[in-house]
């Protein structure tokens, strides 16, 4: 127990680090992809074939493999490029020039980088399907009855439509955003400093504390209390549109 | 002078014919019902009118104003459209209130967007707001909700909204008001609450045009009646001619199964 006490100030500290690195890549994320997403539902309810095609295709290879993969790709997949590339091609095409020299800056700066960009491509593919079906399932009369009263394409979406969207996705929307809380953990693969691999230091060592597996348990509990908090907050957020059905 | 000609209107979707060569004018103040069964094209016709639908061919004049000429493919803006159509309004079968807004929100939401950017609006918005807040009043107390105002439409039975829809297309004074079935989605006791606001309405010399499947209504309203079967006008002409005296085969096979079931 005196143990304990004494790593606990220790371990807590590290932690409170690490879950700093996970908000960040949670917010980062959620600010790119959330308009992202709204984008490719736009495109994909577009009347352009070729643009519906290509997003459905990004959307399935997205949503159809595994976002460590993902992350792995998006980390290593430069580095592994530039080195195929000959210095004859690259003089050859500014492209592939671009692609040769393009690195992620080394050390936490560029694997949060990384990170970020996967998390906002994924997330932006799952969101731009719930506002897809949001934006669909606002019955034609709604639109049509601003039409007959003269409104604009624009006013109809913003006046109109909107707030029945927002209140319908936000159910799915508030799911997907608890979810990626703890998908941020997947960031571990490629070693970004979040708050599972400030936990397993100390498995392997750190700070003079070594073997303990406590403080990765005791990450859940940092899970736990941020997504307590969106629970509440989310069910707020309905409470207040439940003023209409 | 005509309120409303329509001349040679044809629609198609895909092979099967809608509407096949409509023609009929109106006076102003006058009420016109439109009949026939189910899939006739009646519907077609007051989306035509309201231009959710473009007819393949035809004319349509309000006022002797082409809204209207099929025959001429050039581009019309989104604003010619919107301006163009405001000559109609239009109560739906559905009601297809805006349920995030309060009773007298629906009413006066269209006619503060049009506001905005007028002389009026920049000179002093309060005051328009307060002008354009004061119409959607009176004109639900007209439809005997004044004191639903601050309901939201799930708080409504469907008589008060459909009230409440027909407060809303009044709001931007069309010239002509279109119902399409407006009491289809009601039961018996909520329709007559709707039919009695329509009622008033023509009495007061509203120029209207009704789409429904109230054969009495139609009739004791109605300063004309059209018949529609398969898209075409069958039969029209003053409500008790039609009604008592059909000229046609297929108005007196209609009129009968009415009648029939009047009689049961």
């Amino acid at each position: 127990m005196d143990q304990f006490a004494q790593q606990f100030p220790v371990v807590f500290k590290a932690l409170n680090v690490g879950f700093l690195q996970t908000l960040k890549l949670f917010c980062v994320t959620l600010l790119g992809a959330l308009p992202l997403g709204l984008l490719l539902a736009c495109g994909e309810i577009s009347r352009s074939r070729v643009l519906r095609t290509v997003i459905k295709v990004l959307v399935w290879i997205i949503r159809g493999s595994p976002l460590m993969i993902q992350l792995l790709i998006i980390y290593y997949g430069p580095g592994l490029l530039a080195s195929s590339i000959s210095a004859e091609a690259a003089a050859s095409s500014p492209f592939l020039n671009m692609l040769r020299n393009f690195r992620w800056s080394g050390g936490e700066d560029g694997r949060f980088a990384a990170a970020s960009v996967a998390f906002i491509i994924n997330y932006a593919c799952y969101f731009c399907e719930i506002f897809r079906g949001g934006i669909q399932g606002i019955p034609v009369g709604q639109e049509e009855a601003g039409l007959v009263l003269g409104m604009t394409g624009r006013q109809i979406f913003f006046k109109v439509k909107l707030l029945q969207m927002v209140k319908a996705i936000l159910p799915p929307i508030s799911n997907e955003i608890i979810t990626l809380v703890k998908d941020t953990s997947l960031a571990r693969i490629i070693s970004l400093q979040e708050v599972i691999w400030a936990g397993q230091a100390f498995l392997k060592g750190s700070q003079g504390i070594s073997g303990v597996i406590w403080p990765l348990f005791f990450t859940g509990v940092y899970y736990l209390a941020a997504n307590g908090l969106l629970t509440v907050g989310f069910a707020k957020l309905e409470k207040k549109l439940g003023y209409f059905r | 002078m005509p309120i409303l000609q329509v001349e040679h209107i044809r629609k198609s979707f895909g092979q099967t014919k809608v509407l096949d060569d409509i023609s009929f004018s109106m006076e102003p103040g006058n009420t016109l019902s439109i009949i026939g069964s189910s899939g006739s094209g009646k519907t077609t016709l007051l989306r035509c009118l309201n231009f959710l639908e473009r007819p393949d061919a035809g004319v349509i004049r309000v006022r002797d104003e082409v809204l209207l000429d099929a025959g001429e493919p050039k581009k019309v803006t989104d604003r010619e459209t919107r301006r163009k159509r405001l000559h109609f309004g239009l109560v739906f079968q559905s009601f297809n209130l805006f349920p995030q807004y309060t009773a007298l929100q629906n009413v006066t939401l269209a006619e503060e967007l049009l506001a905005h950017d007028t002389p009026e609006w920049k000179a002093d918005k309060s005051k328009t707001l307060k002008r354009i807040r004061d119409h959607g009043v009176e004109l639900l107390a007209e439809v005997g909700l004044a004191n639903r105002m601050d309901n939201y439409p799930h708080q409504l039975s469907g008589g008060q909204c459909q009230r409440v829809a027909i407060a809303r297309a009044l709001a931007l004074r069309p010239d002509i008001l279109c119902f399409d079935e407006p009491t289809s989605a009601l039961d018996p006791e909520l329709t007559g609450e709707v039919l009695r606001s329509i009622r008033k309405l023509a009495e007061r010399n509203t120029t209207m045009i009704i789409v429904t499947h109230e054969m009495d209504f139609a009739r004791d309203v109605s300063n004309t009646v059209i018949f529609m079967d398969n898209g075409r006008i069958c039969e029209q002409g003053d409500p008790r001619e039609v009604f008592d005296n059909p000229k046609q085969e297929r108005t007196r096979q209609f009129l009968a199964r009415y009648h029939g079931e009047d009689a049961r």
